[in-house]
């Protein structure tokens, strides 16, 4: 039985590696509409995701923070670079093309993946694909609980 | 642990890892350097083959059939018990409980002496530096029971606080549960001394031994303690196994906690009378081929000597500890390296452990461990979320200290560029 060997350079790439040492979205927002904190029992690192939402219902800011390893800092910052500007429902649809991307699956042609491209070798390293996802699904729960909350109100 | 005579020849680490088949690994064309015994070592030959001669020449379950190869497994499977009891210098085979491992041995205490001694408004000591395995089960008896938990703090070089250990064993907690050896800091407690102070206030003492048995010599009636937990998968056995010492008398103060076949004596449709200690601990089909293995272990280890062994591992740790302050490398735990033995934890300046262990291994095959290493309270307290960590056993040689360090080096240059 052959196990692939990816390198490291596929996961490292300069892309990855410019968004670990210059994260987007370190930023305090004006408003912040929700806060929610995620953790990867693996490791241990902590993301501090918040969101603003504009009065046209979409994500007018995203606040990603934390401590975490270049694989979850740079996914972070792209986080933030395909999110804001989204509606609500855009947004879970990039999560769900984030997701299928770290797991092979195809990914619907309509979604454009930016810079997450370059972690798209992550799915070779399955114990970093939780790296990379950490501030998706962080995302994902913020989201989940801004939904309740507009229902309850 | 114990006052352990210098050894007069040196081990033989060339020769050792010949006995151990996996050593051989290459990793993506790099030969293996196996920098992470203490999640898990790895296994010998005689280990392998013991496992294997259970399946091929003896298996059958345990102390129930009458037939040959009921006879030939249970005879294996109790040898294997009394050679535990005399490897940690047990009074009895009977002081051996089979577990799981070390978790299951404190989650068997936790409730089948804690359920039963441990009332409302009991303290619960601990230290500051308990795998998550010596922490969680206390945390949920404190729950159960209504007690309340303290902890014994750590020195910011990594050692127990003695004094306040003296002081909040003086005010007779329930219990002290506390590690022999840090699975970080690689700190050597003194067994001994916390175990005498604990007996004198009349407190129960468990001790999580599971870094200490596989390197070195452990003797249970030399420290004194009333609990003692330990695995086999981190002393050169098989996963899935380890054991749980109990000292004389303290059998008559525990429940049964699981219930089953082999923990019974007679069964009744409403109710039922237990085996004698230790099967009244042990419901269910044991792991028989894995005590047998965890015999071949401890053979493998008598054999190695396990003064040799902690005197090797001491060496290899000097040796890191060395190269990595050359480098500028965080370490954390005790400066003075006679306190400590076999574990090194460190932080390389400005990188996430996880992309310095993933480069290690991608780039020179080189297995670490990066992360919180089940022991997140410690890592708060050294105000970090994980580290890197390098342990060393029998079978590691100072080529590979140095390979690690040259490793190190690598991934600094590599990141700054």
């Amino acid at each position: 039985m052959s196990i692939p060997e990816p390198s490291f350079e596929a996961l490292y790439r300069d892309l990855i590696l410019d968004h670990y040492k210059a994260p987007h979205g370190k930023k305090p927002l004006a408003r912040e509409d929700i806060v929610t904190e995620g953790m990867n029992p693996v490791c241990g690192d902590e993301v501090d995701l918040a969101l603003e939402i504009g009065a046209d219902g979409r994500v007018a800011g995203v606040r990603v923070d934390g401590r975490g390893c270049a694989i979850s800092v740079s996914s972070g910052s792209i986080l933030h670079d395909l999110v804001v500007g989204k509606s609500l429902a855009e947004a879970h649809a990039q999560i769900a093309a984030v997701k299928a991307t770290l797991q092979g699956a195809p990914v619907p042609k309509e979604i454009d993946l930016g810079d997450f491209e370059a972690l798209e070798g992550v799915r070779h390293f399955p114990v970093r694909v939780k790296c990379a996802l950490l501030p998706w699904t962080t995302l994902d729960q913020a989201l989940r609980e801004l939904e309740a909350k507009g229902e309850k109100s | 642990m114990r006052t352990i005579e210098a050894p007069a020849k040196p081990l033989d680490a060339d020769a050792i890892r010949r006995d151990f088949p996996i050593l051989a690994t290459s990793v993506r064309g790099k030969p293996l350097v196996y920098l992470d015994s203490a999640a898990t070592s790895q296994k010998p030959q005689p280990v392998i083959d013991a496992i294997t001669g259970f399946y091929s020449a003896k298996n059958s379950n345990v102390h129930r059939s009458v037939h040959f190869l009921a006879e030939r497994a249970t005879a294996a499977f109790e040898e294997a018990r009394a050679r535990v009891a005399t490897f940690v210098s047990a009074p009895s085979p009977e002081c051996v409980v089979w577990t799981r491992g070390t978790t299951e041995a404190v989650n068997l205490v936790a409730n089948a002496w804690g359920d039963r001694n441990v009332k409302a408004g009991d303290t619960l000591l601990l230290t500051e530096m308990e795998h998550h395995a010596n922490l969680v089960p206390w945390q949920m008896l404190a729950k159960r029971r209504g007690a309340r938990l303290r902890f014994v703090p750590v020195t910011d070089d990594g050692r127990l606080d003695m004094d306040a250990a003296a002081a909040r064993l003086a005010e007779g907690p329930k219990l002290f549960a506390f590690t022999s050896k840090s699975n970080v800091l690689g700190t050597e407690n003194p067994v001994a001394d916390l175990c005498r102070t604990a007996r004198a206030a009349g407190v129960t003492t468990l001790v999580d031994a599971a870094q200490s048995v596989p390197h070195g010599a452990v003797d249970v009636a030399a420290l004194g303690c009333d609990f003692l937990a330990f695995s086999a998968h981190k002393a050169l056995g098989p996963m899935g196994v380890g054991a749980l010492i109990v000292r004389p008398g303290m059998y008559d103060r525990m429940d049964p906690w699981q219930g089953g076949g082999e923990m019974i004596q007679r069964v009744r449709l409403e109710e039922s009378t237990y085996a004698e200690p230790p099967l009244r601990f042990e419901a269910g089909t044991p792991p028989a081929a894995d005590a047998i293995g965890l015999h071949a272990a401890i053979d493998y280890l008598v054999a190695a000597g396990p003064a040799r062994i902690h005197e090797h591992e001491a060496r290899l740790t000097r040796l890191a500890l060395d190269l990595l302050a050359e480098l500028g490398v965080r370490t954390f735990g005790p400066d003075d390296a006679s306190l400590r033995a076999g574990i090194v934890s460190f932080e390389v300046p400005g990188l996430h452990p996880h992309d310095v262990a993933q480069f290690l291994d991608a780039e020179r095959g080189i297995a670490i461990r990066a992360g919180h290493h089940c022991a997140q309270p410690l890592m708060r307290r050294f105000g970090v979320i994980a580290t890197c960590r390098a342990s060393f056993y029998l079978y590691n040689t100072e080529s590979e200290v140095r390979a690690l360090a040259d490793g190190l080096k690598a991934v600094m240059e590599y990141f700054r560029r």
